[in-house]
This record gives C-alpha cells, structure tokens and sequence, in this order.
C-alpha cells in the first residue's frame, strides 16, 4: 500500500498556509513532520485527512482496500484526546472500537491489552475526566491500537508525555512501522524511528515563493 | 452503531440531569402560567394545551447547543466523521439518543403538568400523544441549527433563534390536534396526520442538512 499526496495546497480565510507539500510513503515508511509553531503542520495533517477541503492537489492510495476512501483507513489523533471525560477509560475504548471497526479495520486489541502496551492498565475503569493530562494522552494513544488501520496521522503525540511513556510510545511506533504501517507525525520530539523520512516546514512569506518546501 | 446510541444515554445520564434540566424548565414555564393567567379553570382549559406545547417547545431547545459542540471540543467530531458510517446516519442516531433523554421524558410528565392546567383526560392524552410524534421533529430541526453553530462559543441563544421559525408549523399542528381531540367541531386526525408528516420529513432533512453542515465547519 502506498500514500500519495500531491501538491496539497490549503488556505485558511485568503492566506495560504500550506502550499505544494507533495510526499509519498510505502508501507512501513514514516514521515516526520517539523516545524515552528503557527507554520501549518496541524493544517497540513487535517488537509491529509480530508477535514479540511484543499485548495490545490489530491491525496490517493495506491494497492489500498478497493472499497475504503483514504479518510476509513486513517486513525487521526489531533491534538485533543478525543475521549469523554464522564465515561471510564475502559467505556472510551470499547465505544471507538466498535464504532471505527468496518470492513477494512481488522479489530485490533482488547481496551485491556492496549491500555496494559502503555502502562495505563490500572486505570481501565476510572472516568476519563479523572486522568492526568499524560495519562489522558496515553489513553488516547491507546485508541490507536483497539481497531487496526493501516495509516496513523499523529498530531503532537507526545504531548503531556514522561520520558518513560515517550519510550513506550515510540516502541508502539517502531512496531506499528515494522508491520507495515504508514505514519506521519508532527512532532518536536524526536521519535525514535530510523530511516524515518521528514518534512521540515517553513512560514510562506508574503509573496508565496513557491519552492519552499524542503523534502528529503 | 447501536454502541452510539448506549454511549449517548451513558454520557447524559452521568453528567447528570440531561433529562431533568428540560423537565424542571417545563415544570417552571407550566406553574407560573396559571399564576399569571388567574385561577379561572376554563380559561385554563382552554389555554391549557397550547401552554404545554409551548413548554415542551422551549424546553427541547435547552439542550441543543451541546449536541454536537462537545464532540467538536473534545476532537471526537474528526474520529466521528472520518469512519465509514455517513455522518447523516450518525446524526440521526445522536438526535434519537438526545430524544430519548429530553424529549420523552417531557412526554411522560405531560398528565402531571395537564392536571394543574386543569386539562381533561381526553386532552391530557392528546397532548401526550401529539407530544410524542411531534418533539422528535424539534430535535431533528434543532440538530441542524445545533450543526450550524457548532464552532460558535455561545451558539444557544442563535439556536432558538434560527430554529424557532422553522418549528412553527410543528406547534400549530400539536396545539391545533390536542384542541381537535377536547374540543367537539374541531377534527383530530387531519392536523395530527400533518404534525406525523413533518415529523418524518424532518427526520430526513434534519439529519442531512446537519451532516452536510458538520462536514463544512471541521476546520
């Protein structure tokens, strides 16, 4: 499986914020993205995703699931946790699980076993709303893993996080990756992943210089 | 897609009195009603099941403003249209889950609030009756307003006022069958078909008109 995105422009309002950012990853591959804050890394990501609507370019899947549009096989974490804070951890989980599961999604782990991958077992029936702020992070993380998809869009993952949890979260990755796996994260962290490929993005000046993307 | 729906009662039964801000505000808008109108029972009565509807209207829009902006705050909104269900179904299920917490119990307190309006039993069950196939069209309409100001801070108020008109014909139907039912000249099932007809058109257009908006507002 291979995702292309090409040229993707976005503009918010009349400014344009991201303009020509074109990658492509194969299975496995991950791309970093970096940048100041305020540069369009969380625009950019949300773009990918088809939350925002483009101005300019296409996202495409090559050797994707026939059926699924790019958006079924994508788990998006924004930079909020996307959880209820009135239901417990376990209630969270279960709900995404059944809800995210579809014909493409193979089910993934048990709310259990997936809270136990990041040392957060012990909270499996606490109300979400009664976490810490990294605990709710890891929690979130967990959703990654209750239903299997093929592409991880990660904002700030490790928001929040402990040096021990950045560990364990960037060996979740390192797994995820080695199974064939797409991810593409903004992060200010280094992840912890060789070979992974990154995307530094710069602020577009006024005159919008085309060339400002650099991609190695 | 049945898990939406659990998941809905679960959060509004826990974050306590989602049921019973909208049943205390129907309370409060039916007791003061006789106070102001005097003691006299057939004015009452006559009054008295247009003074419910009206109630059950205003109290059905209470909520509305939180249906989709928490999901919206706390990012679930992205998870939620980014799966393979159609939004419009999702919405759908989300309007009944929200019904279900605020609109029938509205319907099931009605015989006690018609008692105090001195309304007969006759029109206590018309009401009751008229109720149950007419809020569902509040909230369904209500959604769409809901969808339309899901990233304003303090949509409420803009809510009401956007979904006011269009809930009109909803009360005119309501309160014209429950008068049809008490009152002998008056006909009962022409207007109650009428109020049933918009409830189903807006379970389609509520829904699809909400979706679209929610898909347009991810920003």
């Amino acid at each position: 499986m291979k995702v292309i995105a090409e040229n993707l422009t976005v503009a918010r309002g009349e400014r344009h914020i991201v303009e020509k950012v074109s990658f492509s990853l194969d299975s496995g591959e991950a791309l970093i993205v970096t940048g100041e804050n305020g540069v369009g890394k969380s625009t950019l990501l949300r773009a990918f995703c088809g939350l925002l609507p483009m101005v300019a370019g296409e996202v495409r899947v090559e050797n994707g699931p026939p059926e699924a549009s790019l958006a079924e096989l994508i788990h998006f974490l924004s930079a909020k946790n996307a959880m209820k804070d009135s239901l417990t951890v376990a209630e969270n989980l279960s709900f995404w699980k059944e809800f995210c599961r579809s014909g493409y999604a193979e089910p993934g782990l048990d709310p259990e076993q997936a809270l136990d991958t990041l040392e957060l077992a012990h909270c499996l029936d606490l109300p979400f709303g009664y976490l810490s702020t990294g605990m709710k992070r890891r929690a979130a993380l967990a959703r990654l893993l209750v239903v299997r998809k093929p592409v991880w869009v990660l904002d700030e993952p490790t928001s929040g996080l402990d040096a021990r949890s950045v560990d364990l979260f960037s060996r979740m990755l390192q797994t995820f990756c080695e199974a064939g796996g797409i991810l593409i994260a903004a992060t200010h962290l280094p992840l912890g992943l060789p070979g992974a490929k990154s995307l530094e993005m710069k602020a577009l000046t006024a005159t919008r210089a085309n060339d400002q993307m650099a991609f190695e | 897609m049945t898990s939406l729906f659990f998941r809905e009662l679960k959060i509004a039964w826990r974050s306590g009195g989602g049921a019973l801000t909208g049943v205390m505000f129907f309370l409060a808008v039916v007791t003061v009603f006789p106070f102001g109108i005097g003691p006299d029972l057939n004015t009452l009565a006559r009054i008295g099941p247009a003074v419910l509807w009206i109630a059950a209207l205003l109290a059905s829009l209470l909520g509305l403003d939180r249906l989709f902006q928490l999901e919206r705050e706390d990012g679930s909104l992205d998870v939620l249209l980014m799966q393979e269900w159609p939004m419009t179904l999702v919405v759908g299920i989300k309007c009944l889950a929200h019904w279900v917490v605020t609109g029938l119990p509205l319907v099931l307190a009605t015989p006690i609030f018609g008692l105090m309006l001195n309304v007969p039993p006759i029109g206590i069950a018309a009401a009751m009756l008229t109720l149950l196939a007419g809020t569902p069209a509040i909230t369904l309409i209500g959604a769409a307003g809901a969808a339309v100001t899901v990233s304003l801070p303090r949509g409420g108020l803009l809510i009401a006022i956007l979904v006011l008109p269009l809930v009109i014909p909803v009360l005119i139907f309501g309160v014209t069958a429950t008068n049809g039912a008490m009152f002998d000249p008056d006909p009962f099932t022409a207007p109650f078909m009428i109020l049933c007809a918009l409830t189903l058109f807006s379970a389609v257009a509520g829904p699809l008109a909400a979706a679209t908006m929610l898909r347009h507002s991810a920003d």
